[in-house]
């Protein structure tokens, strides 16, 4: 008895809200919760089957696939369950090819990721007030970011050629380097600063410089967002009782910006993690540049071993998900306390 | 004593970050413009000008060509490079992801931004994890499951993968647009006696007509830049290859000169930049302003 009150009211308050007639002609009209319950569930199905049939059916499939011993050749009489077996794992694991490949991946994506946001944190700072021709070079900066990836690789891999490329004409110009250097296909190359001989891996460092250079708009664009929502009145503040630009850039910008660039990191870390474009166009996947999802693509492509690619995408995606795990176990807290 | 230290730093740091700051903004203006500078360059050029003189930064009135491109145009039967065989094919692909990209992405996002219904917060989570996957991990199936249907060499089998890779995107992209249009302007409607699906087609949909617009630029921009899968169906057959792709496949040689090659990537690149501008503005106009005036 003492519910029906509270109820009725409840209901009267619900159906007006967007009521409307053929429901009110039934017999007994359903709640407005009940019809945005249906429509919901009808107007997201298409999206939700394409999703299922594109993403996430094949998803399952690699990781069947990746059980069996499964060659291109053979997949056209197989079922959807073969002979299981973990070979394609032991053998993943066990090639020395893939553990550095591992390695190659880490280094290529921690390094482009801090170069591309550091960069574009800097430029969002250079950019943040306002000068003569702010608008055009703001328009320019987002070039490399949706310029076609094959044709500014194309560029970079003209522009850095050792036969007709500008880049190593200058060098020899303004440098006068002696030999022509062979950027994206040198594995080693010996520096000497003060006396000292330094191998750096250099086809390595010019693909992360590329992949700094295509992203750090991407980054650019969101730390300006975030930058331009900074309270004026928190650095007059810090003015007023003489805080230096540095100091205000460290006490007061930096923590305001910490979460987005925080959200950048792990973006553009995912990101990077599983690019194949970039660096199977500058170098191909050799000299020392051999990241995870090109092997992939080799795996698939020039041995057709279906299993092999697909274990080795599935250890990597692991991997990815386990390195994610612990940034938000340990730095997740962190990021939410400062925001 | 201290308070005029730390007036100097101040000064200083003024200073000097203020000059810091004009190099920066040089640096940056270079590296962005000039690899584009030098693509338009090298693209004017014949290739005996760029052998001759790598380093030279500008093209001299008597080198100075279009048949770079007309060359990477022509149909390989008339010795060119068949680029306006590739460019349609681009278009096709690139067209027909986003139309279908739109017809599955619209009414998720509708419902997802709308409606409580049952498990939404899952599924748009769902959405979203979708990128956690890598390409990769999607490309060995697919190309397996398209090597067996005999579709890993059409341009139809390409547009469904790249319907995949965008999909998620665009709801995201469609959803924080229609969170904004007031719920009252569908209330309205309702009031007036339209139904569920009549208020999105009437109402919505023109309302969110700027969001759609930049989405859909934003779909045809992934797609028309897409390379790996279009690596792994198309590889085999000239026939059907994109810009993208054939392009990667020409630089892979020696036959073809480079400095006609980069009239392909502006050909390439020429698209893709003018349609982002025209979505950068497009993003900024809010039509809804004013239609809800409560």
């Amino acid at each position: 008895m003492t519910t029906a009150p509270v109820g009725a009211p409840k209901r009267r308050h619900t159906s007006p809200g967007s009521a409307d007639r053929s429901a009110d002609r039934r017999r007994r009209p359903m709640t407005a919760s009940r019809r945005a319950n249906r429509a919901g569930l009808a107007f997201v199905s298409p999206t939700f089957v394409v999703v299922l049939v594109v993403v996430i059916l094949p998803i399952l499939w690699t990781v069947l696939l990746a059980f069996q011993h499964a060659k291109l050749v053979d997949i056209q009489g197989m079922g959807l369950v073969g002979n299981w077996s973990l070979d394609n794992f032991t053998q993943v694991f066990d090639s020395a090819g893939f553990w550095s490949s591992l390695g190659t991946t880490l280094l290529y994506t921690a390094g482009a990721t801090l170069g591309s946001v550091a960069l574009g944190l800097v430029a969002a700072l250079a950019l943040r007030k306002p000068f003569r021709g702010r608008g055009l070079l703001r328009a320019a900066m987002l070039l490399p970011y949706v310029a076609p990836v094959v044709a500014v690789a194309f560029v970079w891999e003209v522009a850095l050629s050792p036969q007709y490329g500008v880049v190593n004409d200058w060098g020899h110009r303004l440098f006068g380097w002696d030999n022509p250097i062979a950027f994206l296909s040198t594995r080693e190359y010996q520096v000497n600063l003060l006396g000292a001989h330094f191998d750096i891996p250099l086809a390595l460092l010019t693909v992360i410089a590329f992949e700094c250079w295509r992203y750090f708009p991407f980054a650019f664009l969101f730390i300006l967002a975030r930058l331009q929502a900074v309270p004026a009145g928190l650095e007059e503040a810090a003015m007023v009782d003489g805080a230096t630009l540095t100091q205000r850039f460290r006490h007061i910008l930096l923590p305001q910006l910490m979460p987005v660039i925080a959200l950048l990191c792990v973006l553009r870390f995912i990101m990077t993690f599983n690019k194949f474009d970039d660096v199977y166009l500058l170098t191909g996947g050799g000299a020392g540049t051999n990241v995870a999802a090109v092997r992939v693509y080799d795996f698939l492509t020039a041995r057709y071993d279906v299993g092999a690619a697909a274990a080795q995408a599935l250890v990597l995606a692991a991997s990815l998900m386990i390195l994610l795990g612990f940034y938000f176990k340990f730095f997740g807290n962190k990021v939410q306390e400062e925001s | 004593m201290t308070r005029k230290a730390t007036l100097t730093r101040a000064q200083f740091e003024d200073r000097l970050f203020g000059v810091l700051r004009w190099f920066v903004i040089a640096f940056l203006a270079v590296i962005t413009v000039a690899p584009f500078y030098y693509m338009v360059l090298l693209s004017v050029k014949p290739i005996d000008a760029l052998l001759l003189d790598p380093g030279s930064l500008w093209v001299s009135a008597k080198d100075f060509t279009l048949s770079t491109y007309r060359d990477v145009l022509k149909s390989t039967d008339d010795g060119g490079q068949g680029f306006v065989k590739f460019l349609l094919n681009s278009a096709l692909v690139s067209l027909g992801t986003v139309i279908l990209t739109l017809l599955a992405a619209v009414p998720g996002a509708y419902a997802v931004s709308r409606l409580k219904f049952f498990g939404h917060r899952q599924v748009s989570a769902l959405f979203l994890a979708v990128y956690l996957f890598p390409a990769t991990l999607l490309a060995v199936p697919l190309f397996v499951i398209f090597a067996k249907l005999g579709l890993s060499s059409s341009l139809v089998g390409l547009a469904i993968v790249y319907v995949a890779q965008t999909v998620p995107v665009a709801i995201y992209m469609l959803k924080n647009y229609l969170v904004t249009i007031p719920a009252s302007i569908e209330e309205a409607a309702a009031i007036d006696g339209a139904g569920r699906l009549q208020t999105v087609r009437k109402v919505i949909l023109p309302l969110a007509l700027p969001s759609l617009m930049a989405t859909g630029l934003y779909v045809f921009m992934i797609a028309w830049n897409e390379f790996l899968f279009a690596l792994l169906f198309l590889a085999a057959d000239p026939e059907k290859w994109t810009v993208s792709l054939g392009l990667a496949q020409l630089s892979n040689g020696v036959e073809v000169p480079k400095t006609i090659l980069m009239a392909g990537s502006v050909v390439l690149t020429i698209p893709v930049v003018l349609l982002f501008f025209a979505a950068e503005r497009m993003l900024t106009e809010g039509l809804t302003s004013g239609a809800d005036k409560s």
